[in-house]
């Protein structure tokens, strides 16, 4: 596992969650969850990556991660409907270890409430709330 | 349980070799260093090394000392030789499980029990109270044992390479120096691996640590030690045995010897006799998906331990199920957080080496 990292360009639930919003389709996030997530689990053993079509509520669990030891709930940090979901990790769940922020994506939505974006943080602000 | 969790004298090292700690039974214990899976490995292949200094030891000495033992410990101990090992169990009068432990026999009227971290207190005040009866000395160890189990297939090797004898053979114990420091050598563990057990003082235990690091022993935590002992069907006191159950359908009949009226004696006796109402099997789930402890199961029972086993890639556990649906191959379901897996009781243990 990498050092711990947040990149600039998401916005982060203090669940530790990560959204992705491409400024080319605004009306779209992909998830996933932060390198802080992923590393307090523990190496990724089984992700059942949920079905397309399904709703999201923000700051509702729609999926789990489980590593060897533990059984966590990933977080919704936007509303919307799955469109597409990240079927490599049924395979090589612990790709959600090796590239959080990238091939360890989880699900893209098709967002229901844009403007819930605004209540989420920034890298700073979310790092910043790691401290402890 | 002290409010400020207690430290090993191996906390240092844990630190430094970049452990992720937590605290288990009051103390800050490594739970990972760079992987569960990569120290998992290490323990089949090669040899690993886990700090187990939490554990109790009580020590019971004098001419009742066996008489004493007999009266706690579920199993025989007037079998075991000087230098010997027993495992068995502690249990109420109700033949509830107090604790399972390895007992080794020192000296004639010398003999150390080695406790689980969380019962300690308990089990030691369950030996003072029955010493009042049966008058034998009973010490209180923990402090001054530090513990650590040395598992795998080179284990012995790189212990034997800084002793001064040989090693003692399984199930056996003995005093031997290593680098400078006495130590209990036991050839026990918890892996299902050959291995040694370590007991030693504190203060010796840091160099000892470092000698074997350095002669490959890689560091490993206790998730490590839980998918290790779980893939060849050990009990985890808290998790498969508990006052709540006794140790027939624990499986554990093998170890309660009733001739020797052990406390609970008479009530394993009965349960033996009609057959225990639920059983406590090895499981391997069909498919994906990973049943954790508390997991029910459809029909009654329940998961006492899961997780995925490395070796296997799949999902395993123990569970108490009824003894009509405890044979090898009967089909469970279980809960999984709402979704239904299906599971398959299966033989002990679910790993065997070579398999």
């Amino acid at each position: 596992m990498a050092d711990a990292s947040y990149p600039d360009e998401l916005l982060y639930h203090p669940e530790h969650d990560w959204a992705r919003i491409d400024p080319a389709r605004p009306g779209e996030a992909t998830l996933g969850i932060t390198w802080y997530a992923q590393d307090a689990l523990g190496e990724v053993v089984f992700f059942e990556a949920p079905s397309v079509g399904l709703t999201l509520s923000k700051d509702e669990p729609y999926a789990e991660v489980e590593s060897v030891k533990a059984v966590s709930d990933v977080i919704a940090p936007l509303s919307g409907e799955i469109v597409a979901v990240n079927d490599t990790l049924a395979e090589d769940p612990q790709l959600i270890n090796e590239d959080p922020y990238g091939e360890g994506w989880l699900v893209r939505i098709a967002l229901s409430a844009p403007a819930e974006r605004d209540a989420l943080l920034d890298a700073n602000a979310y790092s910043a709330g790691l401290g402890g | 349980m002290p409010s400020t969790p207690r430290r090993t004298s191996l906390f240092d090292k844990h630190v430094a070799a970049g452990a992720k700690m937590f605290e288990f039974a009051g103390f800050q214990m490594p739970v990972q260093y760079e992987g569960v899976r990569q120290e998992h490995m290490a323990v089949r292949e090669d040899v690993g090394m886990f700090d187990v200094s939490h554990m109790g030891e009580i020590e019971t000495s004098g001419p009742r000392a066996l008489e004493l033992l007999q009266r706690l410990i579920s199993n025989d101990l007037s079998q075991v030789p000087v230098g010997g090992a027993q495992y068995g169990v502690i249990c109420r009068e109700d033949g509830g499980v107090l604790d399972d432990l390895f007992t080794y026999r020192l000296d004639t009227d010398r003999w150390l029990t080695v406790t689980n971290a969380a019962n300690h207190e308990r089990d030691l005040e369950w030996w003072r109270a029955h010493a009042r009866e049966c008058d034998a000395g009973v010490e209180d160890r923990i402090e001054d044992y530090a513990m650590l189990a040395v598992q795998g297939p080179r284990a012995r090797e790189i212990v034997r390479a800084i002793s001064d004898a040989p090693l003692p053979a399984r199930m056996r114990a003995a005093s031997h120096k290593l680098g400078g420091a006495r130590v209990l050598v036991c050839g026990t563990g918890y892996t299902g691996e050959d291995g040694v057990e370590l007991l030693m003082s504190p203060a010796d235990a840091p160099a000892l640590w470092d000698e074997l690091v350095r002669r490959g022993a890689t560091p490993a935590g206790l998730a490590a030690r839980d998918t290790l002992r779980l893939e060849v069907c050990f009990h985890l006191y808290g998790n498969d045995l508990m006052i709540e159950r006794g140790p027939i359908e624990a499986g554990l009949g093998w170890c309660c010897k009733e001739d020797t009226h052990f406390v609970g004696a008479d009530a394993v006796r009965m349960v033996r006799e009609a057959g225990p109402a639920e059983k406590l099997v090895a499981f391997a789930i069909d498919g994906p998906g990973i049943a954790r402890q508390g997991n029910p199961i459809a029909g009654g029972g329940v998961v006492t331990s899961g997780t995925l086993s490395p070796c296997l890639g799949i999902g395993v556990g123990l569970a108490y199920v009824p003894a009509e649906r405890s044979a090898v191959g009967t089909l469970l379901e279980i809960d999984v957080r709402g979704k239904m897996r299906s599971a398959i009781v299966k033989e002990k243990p679910l790993y065997r080496k070579g398999s």
